[in-house]
C-alpha cells in the first residue's frame, strides 16, 4: 500500500489538496501539471496509479489513457459532472474508474483503494470473487449466496462474471453488451436492463434497492464490494 | 429510339393531364352556322344538370327574343351582366368577378368567340372562360365553326365572310365538343320562317352564306374539326396511358415568315398541315440587311405572324443571315426539318430577276426536304401597299469615290509615259475597291463605271474619245469593267456581312456587359436600378421594376424616374405577380394598361416584375428585339434570385455564429466555475480531516455542495431557454435512477428517511438518464428542504392503464392551493422559502427537462393528509416492455 500515486491536474490548488488527503492515507505522491510531465512521471518506476484530470492544457487527457494503460498503471479519471460521453470514452479506453468533480476525498480514496487492490490481485488464478454475501466462481461457473448455490441463466451469469472481473469498478454498458451479446447488439441497452433485473431478483436482499449490483446512470454497472 | 420515346408519356403530356384534372371542364356546342340551335341545346343541357341537382348558373345567354329559348332560361339562375359605356352606347358584358365570387359548379356562357368591350379584364370572352376554368368552374358554351382560328381562312374562302373574332385551336383540343347539327334544308326553312339570328357581318352576303352548298361545306368542316379534336384527345389519353400506337414520329416543319401580306394565312395553313402530319413546327424569320429598311407596316406584319404562330403552338426562331435563302437553308439543316412551308410571293419579275426566286432556290437546294408552296390568299382586309424606306443614297460616298477616280486618273496621266497604258487599268482597281470597302456597293458601282470611262477617255487610243480602235484594248476595257463590278459586288457583300456580324457581336456584348454589371451588385435596390437603367438604354424603352411589400405593389426603381401608376397598371402588376404571366399592353390580359409587365420568375417564386413602356404606339418590345429582351429578363431574374439567396445564407450564417458563441460560453463557464468549486470542497474535506469535523466544516461542505447545485441549475436553465437541449434517449430501469438519486443526496437526506417504493417489476422507461437524474435530485432535494426533520420522503412508482407514474411524496407543509401550476415557473418561491434558500429555478428545470423528454410533471397536495406530491408521468408510448426480444440462452 505504499505505491506511488501520480496526481495529474493543471490546478495547483487541487493538486495540493488531493496530495494532502492521499498522503494522509499513507500513500506516496507525485505531481504533474500537464500531459508531457504526466507521461514522464507515469513511466518512472514505482508509479502504480494515476489520478488523471481530463482538462489538461497541452493535450486532451483522454489521449493519455491508453498510453498510461500501456505502462500497466491503474487510472482514475477526474471529470466534470455532465461529461457522460467523456466518462464512457475514458472507461472504454482502459480507465479503471472515474470520480466526478467536485468530489469527496473519502470517495476518492475508496476508489483508489479498490483500483489498487484489483491491480494487485490482477491475474488471480483462483477465479474467485466475493462481494458481500456473494461468491462468484468464474472457473466452475457457480454463484453462491450465503453458501447456497443460486441458479442463474447463461446471460445472467455472463453479466455477473463480467462485473466480477472488475470488482468495485464500473463497467460500461457498451462493454457489457459487447462481451455478452456481441458487437451487433451494443446499442440494445434493454437486454442489459432486463438481465440485470433478473440478477437483482436472485441476488439482492431488496431488488428495488440494489446494494450489490449498482448502476451508474448513463455509464454502466458496478459490482459493489461494500 | 422511337420505341422508347413513345412508351413513356412525356412530361408535357403528364403536365397537361395534371392541369386538366384541376381545372373546370369545357363543353363546346359547335355548329356550322348561326341558327342551328346551339344556344338551345346548351340551355337544355343546363336544365338537365339543374334537375340532377347540380349548381348551374347562366353567365350570359343571347336569346334574341326567341320564345322557346327564353322558356328554357326561366328556371335557371341568371347572373346580372355588367354595363360598360362605350361612347354613346351602353354595352353589357359577362360579369366575370361576380361569377368567380358565385363559384357555381357549372356556368352557361354563350358565344365563345365574342370580343369584350374595352374596359373588361380580358379582350376576349374565351379568355374570361379560361379564367373561370382555372377557378374550377365547368363551362358550357357555343361556337360557330368559322370562329376557329385555323379554319378562319378556309371558311372565308368559300363564304366570302370573314369573321374577326377567332378562338385559338388549342382551346378546342382541350374541350368536349358536341356538334349541333341541322341539315342545310331545314336551316334554310328556319331562316325563311324568321327563326334565325343573323350576325351583322353576314347580312351583306346573306344569300350566298345561307346557300345550300355553303351550308353543306360548313357542316362538313364542323364535323371534321370535331373529329380531329376527338382524335387528338384520344391520342393524348393514349400517350398518358403510355402505349402510343402508330406514332408518325419526327416530322418537323419550318415555315418562313416574311413581310409580305398574307403571312397569317400562311401560318394557319401550316398549322393545319402540322396537325394532319402530327408534326412539330417552327416559324422562322430571317433577318437580312434588308430587314433594317422595312417600314412600320411590314415589320408589324412579321410580328403579327410570329405572334399568331406562337399562339397556334409553333416554336419561334429568328435567324440573322446575309440572305433569306441562306438563313432558311442553314436553319433547315440545323433543325433537321423535314418540310418547309413558304408563301408564293407576288413580287415583280424584275425583283425576281435580280434576287432570284426564293422558292426556286429552296426547291433546288434542299435534298430530302419537302417544300410546300402556299399561294398567298387575296383577303378582304389587306390592301395596304408595302411602304419601304429606301436605303438612303450615299451621296458623300459616291462623291469621294469619284474623287478617288479623278486622283487616280491624274496620277496615271503623270506616270503613263513610264509604265504604259496596260498597267493603268490595274491602277483604277484601287479607287474602286477602296470605295467598295468604305461606302458599299452602289458608290463602288458608280465609281467602276466612271473609272472605266475615264480609262477609255484618257488612255485608250484614240485618246480623248469614248471609242476604242484597238480590239485588244476593247477586250481589256471590258475586262476592267467586269473586274471592277465584280470587285465592288464582292467587297460590298463582305461589308454587309461584316455589319451583320458586328451587330450580333454588339448585342452579345451588351448581354455580357449587362450580366457583368449585375454580378457586381449585391443588394436588391442596386440590382433593380441597374436592371432598369441598362434595359432602358439597350432597348430604348421606359422601364420600371416593381416588388411586392406587404401585399402591395411598390416601384423599386425606374428609368425615367417618378413614373405614374394608375389602378389599371397596379392591377396588371398584381396579376403578373400572382399568375407569373405577362400582362398589360399587347398581351392577353388588361391590355388597356400603358405598360407591359413581365414577371421575373425564379425558383423562389416571382421576385419582381419588370414593366416596359414606350410613348409611341406599337408594342414596347419590337419583334427583332424580343430575343434580346428575353435574355436580359432572364439575367435580371437570376440576379434577383442570387441576391435573395445570399441574404438568406447571411441570415443563416448569423444564426450559426450566435449558436456557436453560446455553446462556447456555456462550456467555458462549466470549466471555469467548477474548478474553484472543486478546490473549495476539497479544502473543506482537508480541513475536516486535519482538524476534525466541526460545525464550521460541515457548513462549509454543505454550502459548497449547494453552490454546486445552484450553478448546475443555472447552466441547465440556460440550455433550456436557448432550446439547446439535446435529449439522449435511453432505456432505463427506474430502480437504477431512483437509487442513484438517493445516493447523490445522501448528505441532504441525513435528517430524513428515504423510503423507496418502486417495484422492480415496473416496465422499463424511455428517458435521458442525465436529465432524469437531475429531475429526481431536484424533486427529492426540494422535499428534503421542506419536510420537517425526522419525517419520511417516499418515492413511489405505479403502473396505470395509460402509463407509469413516479411520485415523490413528503410530509411537509404542502402547497398553497391554486398555486400548483405557477410553481413550475421560474423564480417562483413558496412562502417561507428564504430560510432554506435555493434559486427558485429547480422546478422550472424539472419542467423543462420533463417537457424535453415528453413527460408530464404535476404537483398536488396529498389527499390523505399533510404533504405534497410531485409526480412524473410516462405515457404508455414511452414505456418499454421488459421482455421484448432479449435473447436468452
Amino acid at each position: 500500500m505504499t505505491g506511488q500515486i501520480l496526481i495529474v491536474d493543471d490546478e495547483p490548488a487541487i493538486r495540493r489538496l488531493v496530495r494532502g488527503a492521499v498522503e494522509r492515507a499513507g500513500f506516496g505522491v507525485a505531481e504533474a501539471a500537464n500531459a508531457a510531465d504526466a507521461l514522464a512521471a507515469a513511466s518512472r518506476d514505482g508509479c502504480e496509479l494515476v489520478l488523471l484530470d481530463l482538462g489538461l492544457p497541452d493535450r486532451d487527457g483522454i489521449e493519455l489513457v491508453p498510453l498510461i494503460k500501456a505502462m500497466n498503471r491503474a487510472i482514475i479519471v477526474l471529470t466534470v459532472r455532465d461529461a457522460t460521453v467523456e466518462k464512457v470514452a475514458a472507461l472504454d479506453l482502459g480507465a479503471d474508474d472515474y470520480v466526478v468533480k467536485p468530489f469527496d476525498t473519502d470517495e476518492l480514496l475508496a476508489r483508489i483503494r479498490t483500483a489498487l487492490r484489483h491491480r494487485i490481485a490482477g491475474a488471480s488464478a483462483s477465479g474467485l470473487t466475493s462481494a458481500g454475501s456473494i461468491t462468484v466462481d468464474l472457473l466452475a461457473h457457480r454463484v453462491m449466496r450465503s453458501g447456497l448455490e443460486v441458479r442463474l441463466t447463461r446471460k445472467e451469469f455472463a453479466l455477473l462474471a463480467e462485473l466480477a472481473r472488475f470488482p468495485g469498478r464500473v463497467v460500461t454498458h457498451t462493454q457489457l453488451l459487447r462481451t455478452i451479446w456481441g458487437e451487433a447488439h451494443i446499442t440494445d441497452v434493454e437486454y442489459l436492463r432486463v438481465t440485470m433485473r433478473g440478477l437483482r431478483l436472485k441476488l439482492e436482499d431488496d431488488p428495488a434497492v440494489p446494494v450489490l449490483l449498482q448502476n451508474e446512470p448513463g455509464i454502466g454497472y458496478r459490482l459493489s464490494a461494500e | 429510339m422511337i420505341e422508347s420515346e413513345t412508351k413513356r408519356p412525356s412530361p408535357e403530356t403528364l403536365l397537361k393531364q395534371a392541369r386538366k384534372e384541376a381545372r373546370g371542364r369545357l363543353k363546346i356546342f359547335l355548329g356550322a352556322a348561326p341558327g342551328v340551335g346551339k344556344t338551345f341545346e346548351m340551355l337544355r343541357e343546363g336544365a338537365d344538370l339543374l334537375a340532377q341537382g347540380k349548381d348551374v348558373v347562366v353567365g350570359i345567354v343571347e336569346t334574341h327574343g326567341r320564345a322557346d329559348t327564353e322558356k328554357l332560361v326561366a328556371p335557371l339562375e341568371v347572373l346580372p351582366r355588367i354595363e360598360i359605356e362605350h361612347g354613346p352606347h351602353k354595352l353589357t358584358e359577362l360579369d366575370l368577378d361576380a361569377m368567380l365570387a358565385r363559384k357555381p359548379k357549372i356556368a352557361l356562357i354563350d358565344e365563345f368567340a365574342h370580343s369584350n368591350a374595352p374596359g373588361c379584364r380580358h379582350p376576349k370572352r374565351w379568355q374570361d372562360i379560361e379564367e373561370l376554368r382555372d377557378a374550377g368552374i365547368d363551362v358550357l358554351t357555343t361556337l360557330n365553326i368559322q370562329h376557329v382560328e385555323s379554319l378562319n381562312d378556309v371558311v372565308a374562302g368559300f363564304t366570302r365572310v370573314r369573321v374577326r373574332e377567332t378562338v385559338p385551336d388549342a382551346i378546342l383540343d382541350d374541350a368536349e365538343i358536341e356538334i349541333v347539327d341541322l341539315p342545310p334544308d331545314e336551316l334554310i326553312e328556319r331562316l325563311k320562317a324568321g327563326k334565325v339570328y343573323i350576325p351583322h357581318e353576314a347580312t351583306r352576303a346573306l344569300g350566298h352564306f345561307f346557300s345550300k352548298s355553303n351550308l353543306s361545306a360548313l357542316r362538313e368542316l364542323a364535323l371534321r374539326r370535331a373529329a380531329q379534336a376527338v382524335d387528338l384527345q384520344m391520342l393524348d389519353h393514349v400517350r398518358i396511358a403510355g402505349d402510343a400506337g402508330n406514332w408518325a414520329a419526327g416530322e418537323r416543319i419550318v415555315v418562313a415568315v416574311g413581310d409580305q401580306p398574307g403571312g397569317e394565312a400562311l401560318i394557319r395553313a401550316t398549322k393545319r398541315l402540322a396537325d394532319s402530319m402530327r408534326a412539330t413546327w417552327t416559324a422562322v424569320t430571317v433577318e437580312t440587311p434588308r430587314s433594317a429598311t422595312l417600314g412600320y407596316e411590314a415589320s408589324g406584319r412579321i410580328a403579327a405572324s410570329l405572334k399568331l404562330a406562337s399562339e397556334l403552338g409553333a416554336a419561334l426562331a429568328t435567324i440573322p443571315a446575309a440572305s433569306v435563302i441562306e438563313g432558311l437553308r442553314a436553319h433547315i439543316l440545323e433543325a433537321k426539318a423535314t418540310a418547309v412551308v413558304i408563301g408564293k410571293s407576288r413580287r415583280s419579275w424584275w425583283f425576281e430577276l435580280r434576287h432570284g426566286s426564293v422558292v426556286d432556290q429552296l426547291v433546288r437546294g434542299l435534298e430530302g426536304v419537302a417544300v410546300h408552296v402556299m399561294p398567298t390568299s387575296i383577303t378582304a382586309e389587306t390592301g395596304d401597299d408595302e411602304t419601304r424606306t429606301s436605303r438612303p443614297f450615299n451621296v458623300s460616298g459616291t462623291g469621294i469615290g469619284l474623287l478617288l477616280v479623278s486622283l487616280t486618273t491624274a496620277a496615271s496621266l503623270a506616270v503613263a509615259s513610264v509604265i504604259g497604258i496596260n498597267s493603268v487599268d490595274l491602277l483604277y482597281l484601287i479607287p474602286v475597291i477602296a470605295t467598295a470597302t468604305l461606302y458599299g456597293l452602289r458608290p463602288a458601282l458608280i465609281a467602276s463605271v466612271v473609272a472605266a470611262l475615264a480609262y477609255n477617255f484618257f488612255f485608250l487610243p484614240p485618246v480623248h474619245t469614248f471609242t476604242i480602235s484597238d480590239p485588244q484594248n476593247a477586250i481589256t476595257f471590258m475586262i476592267l469593267t467586269g473586274v471592277a463590278v465584280f470587285a465592288s459586288q464582292l467587297t460590298g457583300r463582305l461589308k454587309r456581312e461584316a455589319n451583320i456580324g458586328a451587330r450580333t457581336a454588339t448585342e452579345n456584348a451588351a448581354i455580357a456587359a449587362f450580366g457583368q454589371r449585375l454580378a457586381v451588385v449585391s443588394d436588391e435596390t442596386g440590382t433593380a436600378v441597374t436592371v432598369c437603367d441598362e434595359i432602358a438604354a439597350l432597348l430604348g424603352v421606359s422601364t420600371m421594376l416593381l416588388a411586392r411589400k406587404d401585399g402591395a405593389v411598390e416601384v423599386i426603381a425606374s428609368q425615367p424616374p417618378n413614373p405614374s401608376l394608375g389602378p389599371l397598371d397596379v392591377a396588371a402588376a398584381d396579376w403578373a405577380f400572382e399568375r407569373s404571366e405577362t400582362t398589360g399592353r399587347d398581351t392577353g390580359t388588361l391590355t388597356a394598361s400603358d405598360w407591359q409587365f413581365h414577371p421575373l420568375a425564379t425558383s423562389l417564386g416571382v421576385l419582381a416584375v419588370l414593366a416596359v413602356g414606350r410613348n409611341e404606339r406599337g408594342t414596347p418590345i419590337p419583334p427583332d428585339k424580343r430575343i434580346l429582351f428575353t435574355t436580359l429578363l432572364g439575367q435580371a431574374a437570376l440576379a434577383h434570385e442570387r441576391i435573395r439567396l445570399e441574404s438568406q445564407a447571411r441570415d443563416i450564417g448569423a444564426l450559426k455564429q450566435r449558436d456557436d458563441l453560446r455553446a462556447t460560453l456555456l462550456s467555458s463557464i462549466g470549466h471555469d466555475l467548477k474548478t474553484p468549486l472543486t478546490a473549495v470542497v476539497a479544502a473543506a474535506n482537508t480541513l475536516s480531516a486535519e482538524h476534525g469535523e466541526s460545525g464550521t466544516t460541515r457548513t462549509l461542505k454543505a454550502e459548497a455542495r449547494r453552490l454546486r447545485r445552484v450553478f448546475d441549475d443555472l447552466v441547465e436553465m440556460t440550455r433550456i431557454e436557448a432550446e439547446a437541449l439535446v435529449v439522449r434517449h435511453d432505456v432505463l430501469d427506474l430502480t437504477d435512477a431512483v437509487v442513484a438519486a438517493g445516493q447523490d443526496l445522501k448528505a441532504e437526506l441525513i435528517a430524513h428517511k428515504l423510503v423507496l417504493d418502486v417495484p422492480s417489476t415496473l416496465p422499463l422507461v424511455d428517458a435521458d438518464p442525465r436529465m432524469l437524474h437531475h429531475v429526481l435530485i431536484n424533486l427529492i432535494g426540494n422535499a428534503a428542504k421542506f419536510a420537517p426533520a425526522g419525517t419520511s420522503i417516499t418515492i413511489e412508482g405505479r403502473r396505470s392503464l395509460d402509463g407509469l407514474a413516479l411520485a415523490v411524496l413528503d410530509n411537509g407543509p404542502g402547497l398553497p392551493s391554486g398555486g400548483e401550476a405557477a410553481l413550475f415557473n421560474r423564480f417562483t418561491r413558496v412562502e417561507g422559502d428564504d430560510m432554506t434558500g435555493g434559486t427558485g429555478l429547480g422546478l422550472a428545470i424539472v419542467k423543462g427537462f420533463a417537457d424535453a423528454m415528453g413527460l408530464r410533471v404535476t404537483a398536488s397536495n396529498r389527499p390523505e393528509g399533510e404533504g405534497s406530491r410531485f409526480e412524473i408521468f410516462w405515457p404508455a408510448s414511452l414505456l418499454r416492455k421488459p421482455s421484448a426480444g432479449a435473447p436468452e440462452a
